[in-house]
């Protein structure tokens, strides 16, 4: 069976959909978007001092995501939190939107993770020239180091940075691709052993309670991914602002 | 035929890099599991940590099985 045919993309919407190549990743986004921004909109108006479970949700989410910017970045990262906290909202829909059956997740394409990794290496250098200046540029060579070492050490630096959005990307896609790939593998030894006869049908029980479980597991994954995402972000900012 | 086979062992043999990561991921939470035994007030300050070393180190093990699939299904 084709274990990588569920993250090809067709267009949505119809003709209106295909005029513009309005594909099935654009529409999971919009919802996606559209689901955060719904549940900050009505978890946050009742304004309770003591707060429901919706308000509980988007509290929770705003502090815990708060105190980690802050915490990793320094009191500078007060100023960095809406994009964090974007981020991360963002990528934890993917994750979790693409564990419903039918539907698509977008950060499973390379396209997407890259995207986004790569806005978030743009504004980490941008911040880092916009506060050090040219004086950014002795990040890639650490105080203290003997001179001698130059030619070894500023090359390694530069591909370290320059790798940074390569290994983001690829460990999100990677996951998310991985985990989907594994269900697919599991439900196909289910059709597989049902189609065996009585016994086979017994057996096929096994991969199919597999599967459950790695739906669970997928989930921890999915908030996982998402939380990794947002804090190499954060740590990435952290030595834009403090060089080290 | 035979290039059939040579991408089935080749994408055996990538995969072959988990098992450092195996060894890796152990040895992170094994650390985190004693830090927490001996000082159950670090839990909240070392947990983050733990959670960003796992995630490094089962990166490669996602480049691996990037390899894998790549030699599979390219």
């Amino acid at each position: 069976m084709d274990a990588l045919g569920q993250f090809e993309l067709h267009t949505a919407l119809g003709g209106l959909g295909r005029s513009v190549n309005f594909t099935n990743s654009n529409l999971m986004m919009v919802f996606g978007s559209a689901l955060i921004i719904a549940t900050l909109y009505y978890g946050m108006r009742p304004r309770a001092v003591v707060p429901g479970r919706f308000q509980s949700l988007a509290e929770i989410a705003y502090s815990g995501l708060f105190s980690m910017a802050e915490g990793s970045i320094g009191p500078e990262g007060r100023r960095f939190f809406p994009f964090i906290f974007t981020l991360f909202f963002f990528v934890l829909m993917g994750n979790l939107l693409g564990l419903l059956p039918y539907s698509f997740t977008y950060t499973s394409h390379i396209a997407v993770t890259f995207g986004l990794a790569l806005l978030v290496i743009v504004i980490v250098t941008a911040v880092a020239l916009h506060i050090h200046g040219m004086h950014f540029f002795s990040y890639f060579f650490p105080e203290g180091a003997p001179k001698l070492l130059a030619p070894l050490i500023i090359p390694i630096e530069v591909i370290s940075y320059l790798s940074r959005p390569v290994s983001l990307s690829i460990r999100l896609f990677a996951n998310m691709v991985a985990g989907h790939v594994m269900f697919e593998v599991f439900a196909t030894f289910v059709v597989l052993l049902g189609g065996a006869g009585v016994l086979g049908s017994a057996i096929g029980i096994l991969p199919m309670a597999l599967n459950v479980v790695l739906v669970g597991f997928e989930l921890l994954v999915a908030a996982l991914q998402a939380y990794v995402f947002a804090i190499l972000t954060c740590i990435y900012l952290h030595d834009a602002v403090h060089l080290h | 035929m035979e290039v059939a086979a040579a991408k089935a062992l080749g994408a055996g043999l990538a995969v072959i890099a988990l098992a450092g990561v195996g060894i890796g991921i152990g040895n992170i939470f094994s650390a985190m599991v004693s830090t927490v035994g001996r000082n159950p007030a670090a839990r909240d300050a070392v947990f983050p940590i733990g959670i960003l070393g796992f995630a490094l180190t089962e990166a490669v093990a996602l480049f691996a099985l990037l390899i894998a699939f790549l030699i599979l299904f390219t």
